[in-house]
């Protein structure tokens, strides 16, 4: 009897993890006519980091390309045909990346991929995508990924190294030139800390010290001891993960009350939430979405920053992140490029990408060319701060 | 290093120090009344916070906590009954693959619930920016919090292991459990007592180290890691030796980073139990002749 049940129970067990569904969410368009021929739904697949470290990123990414599909499903699609979103969580893990990657590469065949979220599963499958011919419109911002270039795989936040230069410029404005850098042991990270460890230079900053921690520290009062301790005029901090509020506060804690900049992966109010008025003071350049309300009418980005900003917090009701702008960067370029072709091709539809000028965004207007494979440059960035636990632009003290 | 650093990176050190004794001692109860590393005491200390915040948004913050803690002390009994009750005859290493086990279930189990969102409790004195000096070292008034109910567990289990009639009872399941049955003592509650008293700990520290560390619901197993190192490195069982060994690996990491790269903090750990497991697996305080008795 004992024998039996066991049986039955394991037939059961393996029926249900086989037989389980493997994303979290599966968007299907409704079943098509047969008299539509010509209707076929494009498969775009997306890559996320929903949870795991990068979840902040992830999270906003998912639900933001939810919401375009269905809109733009809604309005009837790309010349009448509708989007299917296959959405895949990578736990913001490369390794897992990888395998999704694959997955949808031969299984679903789709034309493009969104995301993923974070540099370093970026940089892992880049060499997957280029070599399966499918468009990689990735939601990360290591320059890596489009330096050198790979003719598939093209990106929509703006470049950490414009990141690093617009830091850089306003500490030169405020005076410093002495700064400790510490960073996270992920790809965002070290390719942060190379960027501005090659530009430090060129801007009369000197690196007094530069440490590494790991991305899943839960406490930075040693590191930044040491830091304290080479005596530097301010503190830069080049991590996505929720240790970027971990430096905030450790910092006031130990009494290191020096500016802190970040870098542009703070752009989620939750960072701003976990670090408590430690937070307040934070500079770092970001896309100008957070700050949407108070850009001047004549700012060409303002319509569609409203407009995205508005949506996102109506249906989801929390704040909307510059993160889940890249995704929606990424999918309204996609979609732009399928209608300049005129087909689902996917060459002709990444030709038309490097075409596109002056598409305005959440994170810039791009512009892109077969050498640029991302399209914005610094001025995509703005200089914003926190005061009272909300975001603000970034006010030169005179 | 001057005298305020070396004080800074001391407190650093044993704040850390004390929550990997305190994962220690919880391995140590359930390992010494049924010969079991439980894998799971790190989720216990992440269900503990979980709970204690999502509560703390209804009830008064010392309420939240003291409901957590009864709550996660009942889920480490719950799964005591449910799991290794059943599992009676079951050699060790199966008991230990299925702790293993049930730490993923919890841990996916708290993924639906809450959410992989970071949260934290509130400081319970202060906000994230203050900060009190103590020998010319800055820390946070949730550091003295740590230190202090780590220092009242430990206290307070010591008393309990030696001046409660259960506590003693306990302590004589895990020295000799047919002997301790003859004497009539309900071993099998005491096991299900020692997951529950684990589980309580675990919850416990998981809410005083939340303001510090932040909640995040996959936290618990690099610190059920590093708690189980230092179970080891002073010597499984011993709870005493497992507070030290906590505060001297602690240390060793803080003092690591004030010399060396911090990117090899996390190397410090893993080198120590390699030298361990290879020169003195029985840990630095066992007795000999307790671990020639000990063949579980």
């Amino acid at each position: 009897m004992g024998k039996r049940l066991a049986v039955v129970l394991s037939i059961l067990i393996v029926g249900l993890v086989l037989g389980a569904p493997q994303s979290p969410k599966r968007e299907k368009s409704p079943k098509q006519k047969a008299k539509q021929a010509a209707a076929t739904p494009i498969k775009v697949g997306a890559i996320f980091a929903v949870t795991g470290g990068a979840s902040n990123l992830g999270a906003p990414e998912q639900k933001t390309a939810m919401m375009f599909v269905e809109k733009l499903n809604s309005a009837g699609g790309i010349n009448g045909q509708k989007i299917t979103l296959i959405v895949k969580d990578s736990g913001s893990k490369p390794e897992n990346a990888i395998s999704l990657t694959k997955q949808l590469i031969d299984e679903e065949k789709v034309l493009a991929i969104i995301g993923p979220s974070t540099s370093g599963e970026t940089m892992a499958i880049k060499n997957i995508c280029q070599e399966g011919k499918t468009i990689l419109l990735s939601c990360a911002a290591a320059e890596d990924i489009v330096n050198p270039i790979a003719s598939w795989v093209l990106k929509t936040p703006q470049k950490d190294s414009d990141a690093v230069r617009r830091i850089y410029q306003t500490m030169k404005d405020m005076g410093i030139t002495k700064i400790g850098v510490v960073t996270s042991n992920d790809g965002f990270g070290v390719a942060g800390g190379a960027q501005l460890a090659k530009l430090a230079g060129e801007h009369g900053i000197t690196i007094a010290i530069s440490e590494v921690y790991d991305k899943q520290a839960t406490d930075l009062t040693d590191v930044l001891t040491k830091i304290k301790g080479q005596d530097v005029k301010a503190v830069v901090n080049w991590s996505i993960v929720p240790a970027q509020s971990l430096v905030a506060k450790n910092m006031k804690q130990i009494g290191l009350d020096v500016p802190l900049f970040q870098s542009h992966g703070f752009g989620n109010i939750k960072y701003v939430q976990a670090g408590g008025e430690a937070a307040n003071g934070t500079i770092f350049p970001c896309g100008r979405l957070l700050v949407a309300e108070s850009l001047p009418g004549s700012n060409p980005q303002k319509k569609v920053l409203m407009s995205y900003k508005q949506d996102y917090e109506k249906r989801y009701k929390e704040d909307a992140s510059t993160f889940g702008g890249h995704a929606y960067d990424a999918l309204l370029i996609l979609t732009e490029a399928i209608k300049k072709a005129g087909s689902a091709d996917p060459a002709k539809v990444r030709d038309a990408i490097e075409n596109l000028k002056g598409v305005v965004g959440t994170g810039g207007i791009f512009s892109f060319s077969p050498q640029d494979h991302n399209g914005l440059n610094q001025d995509a960035f703005e200089m914003l701060t926190v005061k009272n636990g909300k975001f603000a632009i970034y006010e030169k003290k005179k | 290093m001057n005298f305020p650093q070396i004080v800074q990176y001391s407190l650093s050190g044993i704040t850390v120090g004390s929550i990997y004794a305190i994962t220690a001692i919880g391995f140590n109860i359930v390992y010494c009344t049924t010969g079991v590393i439980n894998f799971a005491q790190g989720e216990f200390l992440v269900v503990g916070a979980m709970t204690a915040i999502s509560l703390s948004r209804v009830v008064p913050l010392p309420v939240a906590i003291a409901l957590a803690v009864l709550l996660t002390t009942a889920l480490g009994g719950l799964i005591e009954l449910v799991f290794i009750r059943r599992a009676r005859d079951a050699s060790v290493l199966r008991l230990i693959v299925i702790t293993i086990g049930l730490s993923i279930v919890i841990r996916e189990a708290m993924l639906h619930i809450w959410d992989e969102t970071v949260r934290s409790l509130p400081y319970f004195t202060g906000t994230t920016v203050s900060t009190i000096t103590i020998l010319g070292a800055h820390i946070s008034p949730q550091i003295l919090w740590v230190l202090g109910v780590s220092a009242v567990i430990v206290t307070a289990l010591t008393l309990f292991f030696r001046f409660t009639t259960v506590g003693r009872a306990m302590r004589a399941c895990s020295d000799d459990r047919m002997a301790a049955r003859l004497c009539g003592i309900n071993d099998r509650w005491m096991v299900t007592l020692s997951f529950m008293l684990s589980a309580g700990i675990g919850a416990l520290a998981g809410c005083v180290i939340s303001p510090v560390t932040q909640t995040q619901y996959d936290m618990g197993a690099p610190l059920a890691i590093k708690g189980f190192t230092v179970a080891i490195l002073g010597g499984l069982g011993n709870s005493m030796a497992a507070v030290v060994a906590g505060l001297f690996l602690g240390l060793l990491e803080a003092f690591t980073v004030s010399q060396f790269a911090a990117a090899y903090k996390e190397v410090v750990a893993i080198v120590v139990l390699l030298l361990i497991l290879v020169f003195r697996p029985s840990g630095l305080f066992a007795r000999r002749d307790v671990s020639a008795l000990r063949t579980a």
